[in-house]
């Protein structure tokens, strides 16, 4: 009994568990009511319903259970609100293209290409006729060009990140070198992506002598220009975080420098490292501008990157938009350049995924 | 295969800063050797020039001899990678590679260099090794588990297992048991009396009552001051050095009057 009314003393009032969602409910309803008296609009009602749930939580918390857990619940209620805010520009994206990507979602986009697909047959779509014409080729484009970017972009960003972390304080002309590449990649970080087209463009007509040279690979060159830099920084980091005591166990047990690094210290920054060069990917695949100015534009499939000019699927996108197959019946190329948004963005989720697989393989093995 | 090693004039220097100063001493094979002294006198440093392994640090050097067997570890043309494949070394905190089973961690030594073994030998270096590093029966069932779901005692008898694998002459430990628990750290000093059997042991401690338990000799270190060498102050048998030092600072040390 005594021990009983000793432990309540410890235990303050408490609000109850489900008051965050109540306060919520009620701030929604409030909020609609307040944005009704204005002219109701969508915007407005969540700007009036996050006011209310920021406010009202912490003062129904401080009147329940005193106003240091007041204080602690505005503070809390604050990071709710911001964590809404920052989940609708993720979730709207992924709405509004889901919505409007998935009616142009089908085989035939799937599977064919632009070739032969003229204002006439888009008309006669529009019409209810059968909708020609897909990504296709665009996939095909952007999968080749990535896939060449990446190609290269990877080994020289690994090396050189290794030859930063490992090699580049073991003497002064090291040290001295490591400190040039080290700027040039942060200056390379800074060059917007029309500038590595133009300059890619520029080498190819150098080197080949042709002023008319516009083939994928060119492309592929642009975009290894801006994954570099990325690769290069989060794989320096990811090797930097590699406790030394791993390279000395490898050492001590009479194993030479670059297995020493190709297999302890590559592996344990494994899935450091792979996520780095995913969201590098990332950032070039959705590159428009240098793939104009590189790969030109063209309708049909095109699996070889060394001749002839390709489209990816932003410079499809943007096709499609700015200049319909049919002007008087624009919908038909919206809904295909909406359907590619969707497949752009579903590329790099399948891009993550695998970065999640080779992570996991390599991962730190925890557990007993 | 117990090697004896003698060292002759050894100075090593951190760039300019002369860290160890003109060590001279013989280890005996098949015992088991102490360094003590107070931090910053250059015991790991030292330590670490019997099997090259400050070569790692940016600018360490050494000048003078370390004779493995007669065969100086300094000599022109040695390959260092080749000197520590002989003496082996354990470090102070446990470091199992963490992307390694336990069983692939006592294989590193032969998997990281690409010698190839067959599945029958590998399973016996294993467990030769394991059983040495008194740690089969604890991990027998979990072979394939991670190295790093252990305790930090069974992990550092992982490091030591390891280190064995690779079948050196010599084995270095630099304060092997400072983060391990009591419990653990028992294990590991009776590990280190039965490996005195076949190996050299050097051991690093700033443990006294550890020097004394598992040592047959012990070299006691000492600095004048911050930014002086350390010094080699008595070198003798480890009865000697903790019941009759000849040295003063020696006396001081053991008996707890500093450091
Ligand atoms: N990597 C290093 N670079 C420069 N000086 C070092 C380095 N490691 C140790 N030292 C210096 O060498 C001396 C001896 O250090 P150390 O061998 O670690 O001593 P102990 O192991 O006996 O505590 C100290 O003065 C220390 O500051
Ligand atoms: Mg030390």
């Amino acid at each position: 009994m005594s021990i009983a009314t000793t432990s309540s003393k410890l235990i303050g009032r408490q609000a109850p568990r489900w008051l965050p969602l109540l306060i919520g409910l009620c701030a929604l309803i409030l909020g609609a009511a307040l944005s009704a008296l204005i002219g109701f609009s969508i915007g407005l009602w969540a700007v009036f319903a996050g006011l209310i749930f920021v406010i009202a939580g912490p003062v129904v918390v401080g009147m329940l259970e005193g106003s240091r857990k007041g204080k602690d619940a505005f503070a809390r209620y604050l990071i709710y609100g911001a964590f809404l805010l920052a989940l609708i520009p993720l979730v709207s994206v992924i709405w509004v293209v889901l919505g409007r990507g998935v009616p142009g979602l089908s085989g035939n986009l799937l599977g064919t290409s632009m070739n032969g697909v003229s204002g006439v047959t888009d008309n006669e779509a529009a019409q209810g006729g059968p909708a020609y014409g897909g990504a296709y080729h665009a996939i095909v484009g952007t999968v080749m060009i990535t896939f060449w970017a990446t190609l290269m972009s990877v080994p020289i960003g690994l090396l050189t990140a290794v030859f930063l972390t490992e090699y580049s304080d073991s003497n002064r002309a090291f040290r001295w070198m490591g400190r040039v590449i080290t700027f040039l990649v942060d200056v390379m970080t800074g060059i917007p992506s029309i500038v590595a087209g133009l300059f890619a463009v520029a080498l190819f007509v150098q080197v080949l002598g042709d002023p008319s040279a516009r083939f994928g690979f060119i492309a592929s060159i642009a975009l290894s220009v801006l994954m570099i830099p990325t690769v290069v920084r989060n794989t320096e980091e990811m090797l930097k975080i590699v406790p030394n005591e791993l390279r000395e166990a490898s050492y001590a047990l009479g194993v030479r420098k670059w297995r020493t690094i190709t297999k302890v210290v590559i592996p344990t920054a494994m899935s450091g490292i792979s996520s780095g060069v995913t969201l590098a990917i990332a950032r070039v695949i959705g590159e428009t501008a240098p793939i104009l100015v590189t790969a030109g534009f063209v309708a049909s499939i095109n699996f070889n990157a060394f001749s002839g000019w390709m489209t990816t699927l932003p410079t499809f996108i943007y096709y499609q938009i700015m200049n319909p197959t049919s002007p008087t019946n624009p919908q038909v190329s919206e809904d295909r350049a909406w359907a590619s948004a969707l497949i752009l963005i579903i590329l790099v989720m399948i891009l993550n995924l695998a970065a999640r697989l080779i992570a996991k393989i390599f991962a730190p093995k925890t557990g007993r | 295969m117990s090697k004896r090693i003698d060292v002759e004039h050894l100075k090593v220097y951190y760039g300019d800063f002369l860290a160890v100063d003109d060590i001279t001493m013989q280890i005996e094979p098949r015992a088991v050797t102490a360094f003590i002294g107070p931090s910053g006198c250059g015991k790991s440093t030292f330590l670490r020039t019997l099997n090259r392994m400050h070569e790692v640090i940016p600018g360490a050097y050494v000048e003078g001899k370390v004779n493995l067997d007669g065969e100086n570890l300094y000599a022109k043309g040695v390959d260092p990678v080749r000197v520590r494949s002989q003496v082996g070394m354990v470090f102070q905190r446990p470091n199992p590679f963490p992307t390694m089973s336990i069983r692939d961690n006592v294989l590193a030594g032969v998997k990281l260099n690409s010698r190839r073994i067959a599945r029958s030998d590998a399973d016996e270096l294993v467990e030769s090794s394991l059983r040495s590093a008194n740690l089969w029966n604890e991990v027998k069932d979990r072979l394939d588990k991670p190295g790093s779901g252990l305790s930090g005692g069974q992990q550092q008898r992982l490091c030591i297992a390891r280190s064995i694998a690779v079948r050196p002459d010599v084995i270095l430990m630099d304060e092997p048991c400072s983060a391990l628990d009591p419990i653990s750290t028992l294990a590991v000093e009776d590990l280190i009396n039965e490996l005195k059997a076949e190996y050299t042991v050097v051991i690093v401690t700033h443990n006294m009552q550890q020097a004394a338990r598992v040592s047959d000799k012990t070299a006691f270190f000492n600095i004048a001051g911050t930014g002086k060498p350390g010094r080699l102050i008595e070198y003798a048998p480890t009865q000697e050095i903790f019941n009759k030092p000849q040295e003063k600072a020696t006396e001081d040390y053991v008996s707890g009057r500093f450091g």
